[in-house]
């Protein structure tokens, strides 16, 4: 018959000879397998001491951004939430007040912005739709949590510390990605 | 009044040491615990328990306080006293093994001789024998009384097991007594240390077969047919909870020190350190030498136990009795053979 690789082999099925029967020398041959991963490194990642390397292409949990002075970025165009191929996100418009312009950075700004992290699957879609750099995909990704309601991150969630007053919080939470 | 004058200092003597030495088989049986469950992850790649206190030192207490602290449940349909008897059973038959080994030599304190032996019986071996033997009446008690068919099947495993190995084990070992001409196990460590060669070198085959049988003794892998998940679920343990189901398995790993402690004592010279003088040091550093040479021999011998149960897969419960029945108890007879040949030449 012709095989289809070179990688088969004919099956033996001679008797085993009074050395192979004995089963000693191959007990003893396994044993040292086993003895030689003694000295082997250990792949475990001790967890919450230590954490794995993301990737830099890794697509974590949302962050909605802020400019330099400190002002939300998101005008609520709603590209992001259309772009979305799980519909997981959702908001509502409003317009900026007099006085409010060091906190958005356009005329109209998102009032309400909520992303269910049960539905979202992390394509990173929302962030390429979004003209205004105003949401991106850090390098955490959702914790656990004890009910689904808790999974739905609002704006307090997503948004990044403001810059001018929490720099350190701002820095930890935009990466070196973005 | 001749009745009651013995020697109580003997009796409080030996009560200490008695103490003493199942507490510290006790405390090794623990970290023994600990051990296996570390081996098994190095021999793995993996770091094993290291939540529990530094490197995880706290593990076996933690296991301990979670059997204690589970639901004790006897079932209903089960023999109610058996049930209980079978877990003290198997414990107290696996710590009396403890009481012929010689742990070390004589201790001088309080103007007392003191032997670091409980009992100095001139028939140890058959003590030892018929002690191990008691051990398969737990788990049989055990698996009976739990009326549950694994467990009655895994009992009569266990017991079909152990008769079949104790044949080829007895046998090793009239090889064994013929060379050493004693069956008191503080004579043939005594005769080991006192400059012959260690027994092991008499009788290499003889210690392989006894090797052999002790581990099928213990129910350890690749012999541990008894509590085969794939086939019983969960073997004569299977309605034991809490501690009981503790004792079980605690009993098992005491049975696996003891064993190590036997075969130190009878092929490796028990407390007999090699390539050292015990006299040039003081009689009771001697002693103490003496003990630590002897654990040291235990946790290699333990080490074994487990470097094996981690290599090997499970036996085949015909491939078991074939290699009982057909290989071990002939063997065992040809190096009886072999040894009384060889003692007839050298007359």
């Amino acid at each position: 018959m012709q095989t289809l690789t070179n990688k088969a082999l004919a099956v033996q099925r001679q008797p085993m000879t009074f050395w192979e029967r004995l089963y000693l020398i191959n007990i003893i041959k396994g044993m040292m397998i086993t003895f030689s991963h003694m000295f082997k490194k250990q792949p475990t990642i001790r967890y919450p001491e230590q954490k794995r390397e993301f990737s830099p292409v890794f697509r974590g949990l949302h962050v909605l951004n802020r400019d330099e002075e400190g002002r939300e970025r998101c005008t609520a165009c709603g590209l992001c939430a259309v772009a979305c191929p799980a519909e997981a996100i959702t908001m509502e418009a409003a317009e900026r007040m007099e006085g409010e312009e060091n906190i958005y950075r356009e005329e109209k700004y998102a009032a309400k912005y909520e992303i269910n992290m049960l539905r979202c699957i992390f394509c990173g879609l929302c962030e390429e739709a979004c003209p205004k750099d105003a949401i991106y995909l850090s390098e955490t990704f959702a914790p656990a949590n004890y009910t689904r309601k808790g999974f739905i991150y609002d704006k307090n969630d997503l948004l990044i510390p403001n810059p001018l007053t929490n720099a350190a919080d701002y820095a930890k939470a935009k990466g070196v990605q973005a | 009044m001749t009745l009651l004058s013995f020697d109580w200092a003997l009796v409080i003597e030996k009560l200490i040491l008695i103490v003493i030495i199942v507490l510290t088989t006790l405390l090794i049986t623990l970290y023994t615990t600990f051990g296996e469950r570390k081996v098994a992850a190095i021999l793995q790649d993996r770091p094993g328990p290291n939540r529990a206190g530094p490197f995880g030192l706290l593990q076996p207490l933690a296991d301990g306080l979670k059997l204690i602290m589970k639901e004790e449940i006897i079932p209903t349909s089960a023999s109610k006293w058996l049930f209980i008897l079978g877990p003290g059973l198997a414990m107290t038959a696996s710590l009396m093994t403890s009481a012929v080994i010689p742990w070390g030599t004589d201790v001088h304190l309080f103007g007392r001789t003191i032997a670091l032996q409980i009992a100095d019986v001139n028939i140890g071996i058959l003590y030892i024998f018929a002690v191990v033997s008691m051990g398969v009446y737990g788990i049989m008690i055990g698996g009976w009384a739990s009326n549950n068919k694994f467990s009655l099947m895994s009992a009569l495993r266990a017991a079909s097991q152990a008769i079949s190995y104790e044949i080829a084990m007895g046998l090793a070992l009239i090889a064994l007594l013929m060379t050493t001409g004693s069956l008191s196990l503080k004579t043939i460590v005594a005769d080991q240390a006192a400059g012959h060669w260690w027994n092991v070198v008499y009788q290499p085959l003889g210690f392989i077969i006894f090797f052999i049988c002790a581990m099928a003794e213990c129910n350890r892998t690749p012999f541990d047919l008894p509590e085969a998940e794939n086939e019983l679920n969960f073997g004569y343990h299977q309605e034991y909870s809490s501690m009981k189901l503790g004792f079980y398995l605690f009993a098992e790993y005491v049975n696996m020190i003891m064993s190590s402690a036997i075969m130190a004592s009878m092929y490796f010279g028990g407390y007999d350190l090699p390539f050292f003088d015990e006299t040039t040091v003081a009689p009771n550093i001697a002693a103490m030498i003496g003990v630590g040479t002897l654990l040291i021999k235990i946790v290699l011998f333990v080490f074994l136990f487990m470097w094996i149960r981690w290599t090997i897969p499970r036996f085949r419960y015909d491939q078991l009795m074939n290699l009982g029945w057909k290989t071990m108890i002939p063997l065992a007879l040809f190096n009886m053979l072999l040894t009384g040949a060889l003692i007839l030449a050298k007359l």
